[in-house]
C-alpha cells in the first residue's frame, strides 16, 4: 500500500537536510550527466558511421566484373569477364536461401529531353528489387515492376531532381521523356537519402535496356541483399562463398585479385560495430564507475545521517516505530534522492546534448541523443542504486536500541 | 496492573558480568503514583527499561495488565509499547523538526490511525496539557516546561495504560518542576498509573508511593501522604 504518512517523515527529513540531500545528490545528479553526456557522444559517433550506409542497405553485397590478371586453366590473362542474364539467374538459384533480394543492373550515362529542357543523367536498368537495395524511396507513381521486366516496356522512374529538372510543373506521372532519343513514359518520381547524385537518376527495366543497347542479355553488375536471418560472420562468408562459386563458373584463378569483385558491407558493418562496441563499453565503463562513486557518495551520507539521528530513531522506537518503519524510512531516503538528483543529471545531461547537438557535426558526432530505453533503464538503476546506497546506513539503523532515547548526551 | 517477581538482569562487562538487579519483586496496582528512588548504579534505570521493554530481564516474570512480557521480538516490543506505555523522558526527546501536533500524533502514526483523525486526537491532548495554541511551533520554539508538556501529551496521546517517566523534571527548574508535577498529580488524579525514577526527594514525595533501591534490591516500600504540588504553583 501507499503510505502517504511515511513518504511525509522522508520529505521531512529531506527538507530538514536540505544542504546535505543536496551535497550527497549533486555526485549522483553528476555521475548521470556525466554518463548521458558520454553516452549521447557515443550514439552521435555511432550515427555518422552508420550514415556512410543509409545510402543503401546495409546487408548488401555488390558483384562487379574485370579483366583477369592470372592464366589459368589454358585461359590466358587479361580475359574481360562478362556477367550476363544467365550467370544473374545461376546466382538467383544457386542461393536462393540466403538472398533476400536481388538485382541486375546496367549503367549508362544518358542525354534525357522533355520539350525544351534537357539534361545529363545517370541511367539504370534494373530489376524491381533494386528499388529495395538502393533503399528507393517512392515519391510519386510507382517503381520498375515485373511486368515491366517481361514486356520490355520502356518506362522510366525518375529522380526527384531529374523531375525538377525537367518538368516545369507537377504534371509528370504519364508524360513521355526522350533519353538517347527513345521516348520513355514516366511512371514514377522517387527520393534516395544517399544525396543529390542519387537523385540524378533514372531507373528502366533491365530487359528494355538490353533489348535497346545490342539486343543481348549483358549486364554490368548484380546487386544482392543477404538475408537478415545470417548472422556478421556468416554473411561474410557468404560474400566469400559468391566469389569463390563465380570465379569458378568463369575460370579464374581463385588467388586472381580481379576478374571478379564482391564488395560486402557485412566486413565494414562489422568492424563499426566493434569499434561501437568498444566505444560504448568505455562509456558504459566511466558512467558505471561515477555512479558508483556518487553510490558510496549518498550512502556515506546516509551513514552520517543515521548516526546523527540515532537519538531520534530510538525515540522513535520507543514510541512503538516497528523496525521494518525505520528501515523503509532511510532506504525511500536514499532512493529518493538518489532518483531525484539523478533525474536532473539526466535532464541536465539531455539539455546539453540537444543544445551544442547541431554544432558538432563537423567533428564527426551527429544528432548525438539518447534514447528512451535509455533513459528507463537509468531509472531503473537509479532506483537499485538508491537501494544499495541505503543497504547499509538503513540496517545500521535498523539495529539501534530504542534504549538511546533514555540516555543523556 | 504489573506485577514484577524475582527479577534479574546482569551486563557484561568484558570477562566479568555486572549483577544490576538481584532479585526485584513489585506490584503496581491501576491508579498507583509510584516513585522509584536510588542512588546511581542502583538498578533504578535498568528497572525501569525492562517494565518499559527497552530491555529484556535475564530471568524473572513481568506481568503487565494480565499479559506475560516474554520473548519479546523487536517488532513486538514495539507494538506492546505503542499500545500499553507512553513515554515522559528527562531531555523531552522531541523531535525537532516536527511541529508540536505532529509531535503528539506520531505515535498514533505507528498506531496506524488516520492523519486527520490523529491529529484531531493530537490537538485534544495538546489543549488538555495548555498547549493549543502552540500546535505549530517547532521544540526550538518552545520553553524547557512547554517541550515536557509536549511530551506528555505525546505519551498520552496513544491512551497508554501505564506512563514512564525518566526524572521528567531532571531538566528544569523548580518552579517549572512544581508545574510540571502538578500536571502528572492531576492525570494521576484521574486514573493514570504513573511510575517515574527520579532521585530528588521533594518530587518523589509528591507521588503515594516510594520504593528505594539499592544494589539491585528494593530495601524500601512505603505508601506515602502525598504533597500536592498545586501548593507550591
Amino acid at each position: 500500500m501507499f503510505d502517504f504518512g511515511l513518504w511525509r517523515e522522508i520529505f521531512q527529513s529531506i527538507n530538514k537536510n536540505r544542504t546535505r540531500s543536496l551535497l550527497s545528490g549533486f555526485t549522483v545528479a553528476f555521475a548521470i550527466l556525466l554518463f548521458v553526456f558520454l553516452f549521447g557522444m557515443g550514439n552521435g559517433l555511432n550515427n555518422t558511421f552508420t550514415e556512410g550506409f543509409v545510402d543503401d542497405a546495409n546487408n548488401s553485397i555488390f558483384i562487379r566484373s574485370s579483366k583477369t590478371t592470372k592464366a589459368y586453366k589454358g585461359l590466358q590473362a587479361g580475359r574481360r569477364i562478362q556477367f550476363k542474364n544467365k550467370d544473374f539467374v545461376f546466382l538467383k538459384n544457386k542461393f536462393k536461401d540466403k538472398i533476400e533480394y536481388i538485382t541486375a543492373r546496367i549503367t549508362k550515362n544518358v542525354a534525357v529531353s522533355y520539350y525544351n529542357q534537357q539534361g545529363n543523367y545517370t541511367y539504370r536498368a534494373v530489376h524491381p528489387d533494386h528499388q529495395f537495395i538502393e533503399k528507393t524511396l517512392i515519391n510519386k507513381g510507382r517503381y520498375i515492376n515485373k511486368s515491366d521486366v517481361k514486356n520490355k516496356t520502356k518506362v522510366a522512374v525518375i529522380g526527384r531532381l531529374v523531375a525538377d529538372d525537367l518538368f516545369l510543373d507537377n504534371n509528370i506521372i504519364g508524360n513521355y521523356i526522350n533519353i538517347n532519343g527513345i521516348p520513355y513514359k514516366v511512371v514514377g518520381v522517387f527520393f534516395d537519402a544517399g544525396g543529390d547524385n542519387e537523385e540524378r537518376v533514372i531507373y528502366t527495366p533491365i530487359s528494355t535496356a538490353q533489348m535497346i543497347y545490342g539486343n543481348n542479355t549483358k549486364i554490368d553488375q548484380i546487386n544482392l541483399t543477404y538475408s537478415k536471418k545470417l548472422k556478421a560472420n556468416q554473411a561474410i562468408a557468404f560474400g566469400t562463398k559468391i566469389e569463390k562459386a563465380l570465379k569458378k563458373r568463369f575460370k579464374i584463378a581463385p588467388t586472381d585479385r580481379r576478374g571478379i569483385y564482391v564488395r560486402n558491407f557485412a566486413k565494414g558493418l562489422r568492424r563499426i560495430n566493434l569499434m561501437n562496441t568498444v566505444i560504448n563499453f568505455v562509456i558504459l565503463f566511466i558512467g558505471f564507475g561515477t555512479l558508483m562513486a556518487g553510490i558510496v557518495g549518498v550512502s556515506n551520507i546516509m551513514i552520517f545521517t543515521v548516526k546523527e539521528r540515532t537519538k531520534e530513531i530510538g525515540v522513535r522506537k520507543a514510541l512503538g516505530a516497528p523496525p521494518s518503519f525505520i528501515v523503509k524510512m532511510i532506504l525511500l531516503e536514499s532512493v529518493l534522492v538518489t532518483t531525484i538528483a539523478g533525474y536532473v543529471g539526466l535532464v541536465l545531461g539531455s539539455g546539453i546534448l540537444k543544445l551544442i547537438g547541431k554544432s558538432l557535426e563537423k567533428y564527426f558526432i551527429k544528432n548525438p541523443s539518447v534514447s528512451f530505453n535509455v533513459i528507463i533503464f537509468a531509472t531503473f538503476v537509479l532506483i537499485v542504486a538508491g537501494a544499495i546506497a541505503g543497504y547499509f546506513p538503513a540496517k545500521k539503523a535498523s539495529k539501534i536500541k530504542p534504549i538511546v532515547a533514555l540516555r543523556d548526551e | 496492573m504489573l506485577q514484577i517477581k524475582d527479577l534479574h538482569k546482569s551486563y557484561a562487562i568484558g570477562d566479568s558480568s555486572l549483577h544490576v538487579l538481584k532479585g526485584v519483586n513489585l506490584a503496581v496496582n491501576t491508579g498507583e503514583m509510584v516513585a522509584i528512588m536510588g542512588s546511581s548504579g542502583s538498578g533504578k534505570s535498568t528497572l525501569l527499561n525492562i517494565i518499559g521493554m527497552l530491555d529484556e530481564a535475564d530471568s524473572g516474570s513481568y506481568v503487565l495488565d494480565g499479559l506475560a512480557i516474554e520473548n519479546l521480538t523487536e517488532k513486538k516490543a514495539a507494538v506492546y509499547r505503542n499500545k500499553f506505555l507512553g513515554f515522559i523522558f528527562q531531555s523531552f526527546n522531541l523531535i525537532n523538526y516536527k511541529n508540536a501536533i505532529e509531535n503528539v500524533a506520531l505515535p498514533l502514526y505507528y498506531q496506524g490511525v488516520k492523519r486527520k483523525e490523529r491529529l484531531e486526537l493530537a490537538k485534544f491532548h495538546l489543549k488538555k496539557v495548555g498547549l493549543e495554541k502552540w500546535s505549530e511551533h517547532l521544540p526550538k520554539e518552545l520553553s524547557g516546561g512547554q517541550k515536557q508538556r509536549v511530551a506528555i501529551a505525546r505519551a498520552l496521546a496513544a491512551n497508554p495504560k501505564l506512563l514512564l517517566a525518566d526524572e521528567p523534571t531532571g531538566a528544569l527548574d523548580t518552579k517549572t518542576s512544581h508545574e510540571i508535577m502538578d500536571f502528572i498529580q492531576h492525570l494521576n488524579d484521574e486514573g493514570k498509573t504513573i511510575l517515574m525514577v527520579t532521585h530528588e526527594e521533594d518530587i518523589a514525595s509528591m507521588c503515594k508511593r516510594i520504593i528505594r533501591l539499592r544494589d539491585g534490591v528494593i530495601i524500601e516500600d512505603k505508601e506515602v501522604k502525598q504533597v500536592r504540588a498545586s501548593q507550591y504553583v
